[in-house]
């Protein structure tokens, strides 16, 4: 029974640990201030964008992924809600002004991204 | 030569943008400017190729470079330069329609398969057919399991590829616990049917029909979700469908046909008895009748003429009309008000935050449950149940929790219903700029008017002179008509008109001045001139003796007597009377039996206004209120607890449109300050109010409907899949039926948002 149970706690741990603890690297906005994410298989990608505050950017997704799920992204902290056509770009311009983390989801929070804005323009 | 609308020769890919863009080119005339305009663009880094089209006036570029670069090249070479669109909207719903189509056939295909196993095999289980393994049913179940792998490769791959690459980006979702559930289901089954010696005896079970059962019935979900979602947008697509296709241009002399993302601002665009107006503009030529409601509700044809304005996807009834383009593209009115719409069908109201919140820490949450109820069962119902058969049921409760959750319900209960609610409102001439205002609005206790144009027509006239000195009355109002020519005021243009009416013409005035909420001063012939209401003549020193007590006779009868002083001498009274809106006594009366506090504000004085409230049934009003001073009021009713709505047409009361909760702007026909107020109502009518009130009320409703539902759902749901009922009731829910359950809370959601759609605006 221990066995069990100390394999029972391991997965809780691992759980919290990879979805909640972990943060993963983001990569960081070329110095077109444009970056390419698809949307496939229930996930943005990249799904962490690490940028400069104070810089106008675009960010331009491309979803193939075929469920109405995939079919908006919201930016909630810059009130920007946005349809992604299928298999076609969709730019969207941001201008963040404040450091900070930003996420992007889709309507239903299941897909997410994370907008690292840092300090400064570097 | 490329077709007309190519559409993307090639999906780009996000590493690799190039893409394909086409311009319309105007100032191009002859053969040598197409080799010019392509050699611009040609030398523009990042442009592969661009070829120009002399007929069409059009360029087309393939190219990795922002439109806006192919344009400045454009126009370094001597021309002008816009995109067209590749695609009109139309076109892009319809194509989205058809990929929403195939893939709801391929959901039904998966689910047909994979109910076709799953069905038999329940069936078999149901009818006391033996689901243990034992040593003569084993190599029977083998097969089972191979072909339930096969249904789980073909119609739940899509759970498996997703659930596999969120959790490789650290996130989970709803593939996420489907893959859990029915592939620990799976697992299971074949550890008992390949390594039987490994499991108890009595938990030999297999499940491969849960695995089936549950990928069919979720693939059925979506579909049902699909198809139910589509009819969410159908407010959108109607407002898509006033556009009209193409436009008939006259360009040197001659007329065609051209497709309206090609028409360029300042076009001749002629409109035939019948069509559709194609862009906004000013008529030129003609005069006819347009049906406007399709716009602001107002059922009424209106006149057009020459100098009057056209908004595009209105329709022309009687004459042939030629305008002259002055907004085209995502410039016009109706593109305005479509991409309103659709931002504010996107944005969500506070209320779905918390929602928002649950469903983003949801799944690992339930991950944890699914562990923990295992862990429950293993370490407590071994006592009672005997080892195997606890083990047998901390695997069912794992994976009937994986399945029964659900965040979908939770994350679709808001947007599915702001989007039917704010495509409903506009329906009715209403547009509601976002999630926000749509919750705000549903509070509203109180409700400030603006008078003048709100209440009343805005439109005043003449309706008395009464002369007090020597001048006789068409020279009174001729003195006042030229002292207020140069004034925007409405009381002004009143007096402007009616001289005009009456054959008069104005003089020249120097010296003039407007002294806000007071009246306006200045000299015409040689006469000093003071024209406005008591106070200004008060301020001024003019006597005004008896004709105070005429004034408030005449403004008892809800009309606004103005003083004329000349040389500082009263010469005589002139009363402009502003008709009320036919509608707005029913409006407000409608306002007020919903229980909302309804309270007028005007610049006019203090009898007039008593006049117009008494007429209109408002018991509360603040006369000679400077428009300065109109945003305090509304802070004072702020102040008092109530949750202020200010109504008002946009322009003087823009900082108390601000200040209240909701602003309401009234658009005057197509003329919407769409960008100014949190709700813009398109026709004048003050039922707007009522029915913007009512919509987010029901919208409100039926977003608390969905919450509570999918709240309920799953706060109930995942302790009964758990095994909460078993120590009371001693059973445990199946996974199938968590499947089922799961499948449908989604469309149910979807379909109570849908509801929404039967919702009437409820008039006079």
């Amino acid at each position: 029974m221990w066995l069990f149970n100390v394999v029972g706690l391991v997965l809780i741990a691992l759980i919290v640990w990879w979805f909640w603890l972990y943060k993963p690297q983001s990569v960081q906005v070329s110095d077109q201030n444009a970056i390419d994410i698809v949307v496939e298989n229930g996930v943005y990608n990249p799904a962490h964008v690490r940028v400069p505050a104070g810089k106008p950017l675009k960010l331009r997704f491309l979803r193939k992924d075929q469920s109405p799920c995939a079919a908006m992204v919201v930016f909630a902290d810059f009130n920007i809600s946005e349809e992604l056509p299928l298999n076609k770009p969709k730019e969207i311009e941001l201008h963040p002004e404040k450091p900070g983390r930003y996420s992007f989801t889709c309507q239903m929070q299941m897909y997410r991204g994370e907008l690292e804005v840092t300090g400064g323009s570097q | 030569m490329e077709p007309k609308h190519a559409h993307h020769v090639h999906a780009p890919t996000a590493t690799q943008a190039s893409h394909h863009t086409e311009l319309a080119i105007e100032g191009m005339g002859c053969a040598s400017c197409v080799a010019k305009i392509e050699k611009a663009l040609q030398a523009v880094p990042g442009v592969a190729s661009a070829s120009v089209n002399l007929a069409e006036r059009s360029a087309t570029v393939e190219s990795s470079v922002a439109e806006n670069t192919l344009i400045q090249a454009v126009i370094g070479a001597g021309y002008k330069a816009k995109v067209i669109e590749a695609e009109q909207v139309e076109a892009q719903m319809a194509e989205k329609e058809a990929a929403e189509f195939a893939y709801y056939k391929r959901l039904l295909r998966e689910m047909a398969i994979a109910l076709g196993i799953g069905v038999p095999l329940m069936l078999y289980g149901l009818l006391g057919g033996a689901m243990e393994v034992n040593a003569g049913t084993r190599v029977g179940w083998l097969v089972v399991g191979a072909l339930t792998a096969g249904v789980m490769y073909y119609a739940g791959r899509h759970f498996y590829v997703g659930a596999w690459t969120s959790l490789r980006n650290h996130s989970a979702n709803m593939d996420t616990l489907i893959a859990l559930g029915t592939g620990t289901a799976w697992l299971y089954s074949m550890l008992v049917v390949l390594a039987p010696e490994w499991v108890p005896e009595s938990a030999r079970h297999v499940y491969f029909e849960a695995t089936a059962m549950i990928i069919g019935l979720i693939n059925l979900g979506l579909a049902l979700e699909l198809k139910a979602r589509g009819r969410t947008s159908q407010a959108i697509k109607r407002l898509i469908g006033l556009q009209a296709k193409t436009a008939r241009v006259i360009r040197k002399g001659e007329e065609v046909d051209v497709p309206i993302e090609r028409v360029m601002m300042d076009d001749l665009v002629r409109v035939r008895p019948g069509e559709k107006v194609a862009v906004d503009g000013i008529v030129v030529e003609g005069h006819s009748t347009l049906d406007e409601s399709m716009l602001t509700g107002e059922p009424m044809p209106v006149e057009k003429s020459e100098g009057a304005e056209v908004a595009a996807g209105t329709l022309n009834k009687s004459g042939t009309l030629v305008f002259r383009a002055t907004r085209v593209g995502k410039d016009t009115a109706l593109a305005r008000i479509i991409q309103m719409v659709k931002q504010a069908q996107n944005s969500k109201p506070p209320i779905g935050r918390i929602a928002d919140v649950i469903a983003s820490v949801f799944v690992p949450a339930v991950m944890i449950i699914a562990v923990v109820s295992a862990l429950v069962w293993l370490n407590f119902g071994t006592a009672s149940l005997g080892a195997d058969r606890a083990m047998a049921l901390a695997l069912v409760s794992a994976t009937t929790v994986l399945i029964i959750a659900c965040p979908c319900a939770l994350g679709l209960a808001t947007p599915m219903s702001v989007m039917v609610g704010v495509g409903k409102a506009a329906e009715s001439g209403v547009l509601i700029r976002n999630g926000e205002a749509l919750q705000t609005a549903s509070r509203i206790t109180a409700m400030v008017l603006d008078k003048t144009g709100t209440i009343t027509l805005g439109a005043p006239k003449v309706t008395r002179i009464d002369v007090l000195a020597e001048f006789p009355e068409d020279t009174l109002l001729q003195l006042a008509a030229s002292l207020e020519a140069g004034s925007e005021h409405p009381l002004a243009q009143a007096i402007v008109e009616s001289a005009q009416e009456r054959g008069l013409t104005t003089a020249a005035v120097s010296g003039f001045s407007a002294l806000a909420g007071r009246g306006v001063q200045g000299l015409v012939d040689g006469k000093a001139l003071l024209f406005g209401n008591e106070k200004l003549m008060q301020e001024q020193g003019v006597a005004l003796a008896d004709a105070v007590s005429k004034a408030q006779a005449l403004a008892e009868e809800a009309m606004t007597p103005m003083y004329l002083a000349v040389d500082g001498r009263l010469a005589g009274l002139i009363a402009v009377a502003d008709p009320i809106k036919e509608d707005s006594i029913s409006a407000i009366q409608r306002l007020q039996r919903n229980g909302i506090r309804v309270v007028m504000l005007t610049g006019d004085n203090r009898a007039t206004a008593q006049a117009v409230a008494k007429k209109v049934g408002i018991s509360e009003f603040f006369a000679e209120v400077l428009p300065e001073h109109k945003s305090d009021k509304v802070a004072e009713l702020q102040a008092q607890g109530e949750i202020v709505g200010m109504t008002g047409d946009g322009i003087n009361d823009a900082p108390a449109l601000a200040l209240a909760n909701v602003g309401f702007a009234i658009g005057t026909g197509t003329d919407v300050a769409i960008e100014s107020a949190d709700v813009t109502l398109m026709r004048g009518s003050l039922h707007g109010l009522a029915d913007a009130i009512a919509v987010s009320k029901a919208t409100m409703r039926n977003i608390r409907q969905n919450l509570f539902g999918a709240f309920i759902y799953n706060v109930a749901g995942i302790p009964i899949a758990a095994g909460g009922l078993y120590p009371l009731l001693g059973v445990l829910l199946s996974p199938v039926i968590a499947g089922a359950a799961m499948a449908f809370s989604s469309v149910t959601v979807v379909s109570n948002a849908n509801r929404l759609r039967l919702f009437k605006t409820q008039e006079h």
